[in-house]
C-alpha cells in the first residue's frame, strides 16, 4: 500500500517541480548560482569578503546593461549581436567629442548624448531588420562590422589613456565606501545604481505598458501579433533603439570605470552576454523570460568568470565552462518543455 | 523556386567586372598568374566554411552554423597535438601528414555530429546550439594548446596541399572545387538533398510526409563539421602554426558569402555553384582592396555594408529587375 503511494507520489512531485521550473526557469539559475557560491566559499573563504562581492557588483554593471537590451530583443523573438559595436562606437566618439571640442560638458549631458547616440544606431538596426525581413542575427552581424568598421577606419584607433576630467570623476564617484580588514578602502561606485534603475525601467516597460504586451506577442507569434493590430515596424524600431540606448550608456560607463577609452574594447563579448540572458531562462525563440532571470544569468556568468581562478581552475577553462553552461541550460529547458507537453 | 539562373548570372558578371576593374587599377599585375594563384590558394579555407553555413541555412527553422571557424581551429589544434605526441613532422613526413589529415577530419566530423545531435534530439535552436558549441570548441582548443600557437611544421605532403601547384593551379583550390562538386552532387542526386531542401521549405509538411528529419539534420551538421575539419587541414597546411583564434572575421565572411550566393536564410534554397562563385568574388574584392592599399578596418566596413546590400538585393528581388524574363517574384 505505502509502496504504491510512494510510486504515485514520486512522479507527480517530480512533474510538479518540472512544471514550476518550466514556468519560472530562473529558479534553476538561482539554484546553480547559490550552489556555486556555497561551493566556492567552502573551498576558498576569501570569496565572501566584501571586496570580492563589490568587485562582482562592479563587473556586472556593463554586462547587465547589455543583457537587458539583449533580453528585450530576445523576448520579441529576435537576436542582436551588434550592441558591443554600438557601445564601442558611442563610447569612443563621445569621448573624442568631449575631449577635443566641448571639454566642460556636464557629465549628465554626456550620458544623455551617449544614450541618444546608441538609440540612433539602434534605430538603424531596427529599420534594417524590419525592412529586409531576414533573421535579425544576420542583419546585426552585418551592422556590427559596419559600425565597428566606421569606428576603426574613419574615427580613430588611438587608445585614449586620459579621459576628460568629468568622465573620470564619474567613474570614481562613490556610492558608499568602507575599510576592509586589511586596511584598503573599498568603494562601490555610484554608477552601480544605473543597473537597478535600467532593470526597473525594463521591467516597467515589459509588464506595465502596451509596448511590453506587444513585445511578448511578437515573440510568441509574429503573424498573430500583426493581425492583432500591433505595428511590427514600431515594435522593431523601439526594441533595437532601446537596446542601442542601453549599449550607448554601458559604453560610457565602461570607459569611465576603466578610466580609458579603447576603441578595440567590448566587441567580442557578445556571446557571454547572450549566454547570460539564455541562462536567465529567456527562450531564444522569444515570448518568454523575466528581468529578474536576466539579472541572475548575468550574475552567474560574472561569478563563474571571477571564481574559476579562486578555486584553482586555470582561466583557460573559462570558455569551456561558459559554452558547456549554455548547452546544458538550453538542453535542460527544452527537456522541461517536452515533459510538460 | 526563384531566379536560380539570375543569381548565378549576376555572380558571373560581378566576377568578370571585378577582374576587369582589378586589371585596370593595377595595370595588369592583378591578372598575373602569380596573383591569380595566390588568390586561388587563399579562398578554399573560407569557401569550405561558407558551404557549411549554406547547408545549415538550407535546413530551415533558423538553421545556421556559427561554430565553423571554431571547429576548424579545434581540428587543427587537436590534430597537431595528438599526432604530434607520437609522430614527428620532420622524421616521418608522409605518415605525419596522413595522420594529421585523418585526425583533423575526424575531429570536424565528431564536432559537427555533436551539433546535429543537440539540434535534432534535444531540439535546441541552431543559433543557440552553435553559439554554445562555438565557445566550447574554442575553449577546448585553448585548453589543449594552453592558449599558444601549436607548431605543425611543413611535412612534404601537407605543404604540397597548402602551397603546391598542379598544372599551375593550387592543389588546395582543386580540393575545394572537387569537394564542392561532391556536395553539389549530394544535394542534386540523392534523397538526402531533396529531403534537406523540402524540409527547409516547410518543416511541418516534412514531418507529416514522414521524412527522417533527425537523421537529415544530423547528416547536414555533420557534413558542415567535416567541411570545417577540411578547412582546418588547409589552414594548417598553409600556415606553419595553428592557433585557436585564427580567422576571427571568418564567421561573418562565411555568412556573407552564403547570403551573396542567394541562399535563403529561411531555408529551402541554396546552390553550391553560387557559393563557389560568391567565394571567388569575395576573394577578388578582398585582393582588390589590398591592391588599393586600404586598411583591414575599411575591409570590415566594406564586408558589413556588402552583407546588408546583398540582403536588400535578395529582399527586393533586384536580380529579377535586371533579368526580367527569367524571374517570377517570390510570393
Amino acid at each position: 500500500m505505502s509502496a504504491t503511494h510512494l510510486q504515485d507520489a514520486a512522479p507527480s512531485r517530480r512533474s510538479a517541480f518540472l512544471d514550476l521550473v518550466s514556468r519560472r526557469p530562473e529558479i534553476i539559475t538561482f539554484i546553480i548560482l547559490l550552489a556555486i557560491c556555497v561551493a566556492v566559499s567552502v573551498i576558498n573563504p576569501a570569496f565572501l569578503q566584501p571586496s570580492s562581492l563589490v568587485d562582482i557588483g562592479r563587473a556586472s554593471v556593463v554586462m547587465g546593461l547589455f543583457a537587458l537590451g539583449v533580453f528585450i530583443i530576445l523576448a520579441a523573438g529576435g537576436i542582436d549581436v551588434s550592441f558591443t559595436a554600438i557601445a564601442a562606437f558611442t563610447m569612443y566618439s563621445m569621448t573624442l567629442v568631449v575631449k577635443d571640442h566641448v571639454p566642460d560638458m556636464p557629465i549628465a549631458l554626456v550620458l544623455v548624448l551617449a544614450t541618444a547616440g546608441g538609440a540612433l544606431l539602434g534605430v538603424v538596426n531596427g529599420l534594417l531588420v524590419h525592412h529586409l525581413r531576414v533573421p535579425s542575427l544576420i542583419v546585426t552581424i552585418g551592422t556590427q562590422y559596419l559600425f565597428r568598421g566606421i569606428l576603426l577606419a574613419f574615427i580613430g584607433t588611438v587608445w585614449i589613456m586620459s579621459l576628460p576630467t568629468q568622465m573620470g570623476a564619474f567613474g570614481r564617484m562613490p556610492l558608499f565606501q568602507f575599510e576592509s580588514g586589511d586596511g584598503r578602502t573599498i568603494t562601490l561606485p555610484f554608477y552601480f545604481l544605473v543597473l537597478p534603475a535600467a532593470a526597473l525601467l525594463t521591467w516597467w516597460i515589459l509588464s506595465r505598458t502596451l509596448m511590453g504586451r506587444a513585445i511578448f506577442a511578437l515573440g510568441g507569434n509574429a503573424s498573430v501579433a500583426e493581425r492583432l493590430g500591433y505595428s511590427l515596424k514600431t515594435i522593431h524600431i523601439f526594441l533595437f533603439a532601446y537596446a542601442g540606448a542601453l549599449a550607448g550608456l554601458a559604453g560610457i560607463i565602461h570607459a569611465a570605470a576603466n578610466r580609458q577609452a579603447n576603441p578595440f574594447d567590448l566587441v567580442g563579448s557578445e556571446i557571454n552576454v547572450i549566454a547570460a540572458v539564455v541562462l536567465g531562462g529567456a527562450r531564444i525563440t522569444g515570448g518568454t523570460g523575466t528581468v529578474l532571470g536576466t539579472l541572475l544569468g548575468v550574475l552567474l556568468i560574472v561569478v563563474v568568470n571571477s571564481v574559476l581562478v579562486m578555486v584553482g581552475i586555470p582561466s583557460t577553462w573559462q570558455r569551456v565552462v561558459v559554452g558547456g553552461f549554455i548547452l546544458l541550460a538550453a538542453g535542460f529547458f527544452m527537456f522541461c518543455q517536452k515533459k510538460n507537453n | 523556386m526563384r531566379t536560380t539562373g539570375g543569381q548565378l548570372f549576376m555572380l558571373v558578371v560581378i566576377n568578370a567586372a571585378l577582374l576587369a576593374v582589378g586589371a585596370m587599377i593595377s595595370g595588369g599585375t592583378y591578372l598575373s598568374p602569380f596573383n591569380l594563384q595566390s588568390m586561388a590558394g587563399q579562398l578554399p579555407e573560407i569557401g569550405f566554411l561558407a558551404i557549411g553555413v549554406m547547408l545549415a541555412m538550407c535546413a530551415g527553422n533558423g538553421g545556421i552554423d556559427l561554430s565553423g571557424i571554431a571547429l576548424a581551429n579545434l581540428s587543427g589544434v587537436a590534430s597537431a597535438i595528438i599526432v604530434g605526441s607520437f609522430l614527428s613532422s620532420t622524421d616521418n613526413e608522409t605518415a605525419f601528414s596522413i595522420a594529421f589529415i585523418a585526425v583533423a577530419l575526424l575531429t570536424g566530423l565528431i564536432g559537427g555530429t555533436f551539433n546535429g545531435l543537440l539540434i535534432s534530439r534535444l531540439n535546441i535552436t541552431p543559433i543557440l546550439c552553435t553559439l554554445g558549441t562555438q565557445m566550447l570548441f574554442t575553449g577546448i582548443a585553448v585548453v589543449l594548446s594552453d592558449g599558444r600557437a601549436v607548431a605543425v611544421g611543413s611535412p612534404e605532403l601537407l605543404s604540397q596541399i597548402g602551397n603546391g601547384l598542379f598544372l599551375g593551379v593550387p592543389i588546395s583550390f582543386l580540393i575545394f572545387v572537387s569537394a564542392a562538386g561532391l556536395i553539389a552532387a549530394l544535394l542534386k542526386f540523392t534523397p538526402f538533398g531533396l529531403w534537406l531542401m523540402l524540409m527547409g521549405t516547410n518543416p511541418k509538411a516534412a514531418t507529416f510526409a514522414g521524412f527522417p528529419k533527425a537523421r537529415v539534420l544530423i547528416a547536414t551538421y555533420a557534413t558542415s563539421g567535416l567541411l570545417a575539419g577540411l578547412a582546418g587541414v588547409i589552414i594548417a597546411a598553409r600556415n606553419v602554426n595553428v592557433k585557436w583564434d585564427y580567422g576571427t572575421s571568418y564567421l561573418l565572411i562565411a555568412i556573407l558569402i552564403a547570403v551573396m550566393a542567394g541562399v535563403r536564410p529561411e531555408g529551402g534554397y541554396g546552390r553550391v555553384i553560387c557559393v563557389v562563385m560568391a567565394t571567388i568574388a569575395l576573394q577578388l574584392m578582398s585582393s582588390l582592396l589590398n591592391f588599393g592599399g586600404l586598411s583591414n578596418f575599411v575591409r570590415d566596413f566594406a564586408w558589413g555594408a556588402l552583407l546588408l546590400t546583398f540582403l536588400a538585393v535578395g529582399r527586393y528581388n533586384l536580380v529579377g529587375l535586371l533579368t526580367p524574363n527569367k524571374s517570377r517574384k517570390l510570393v
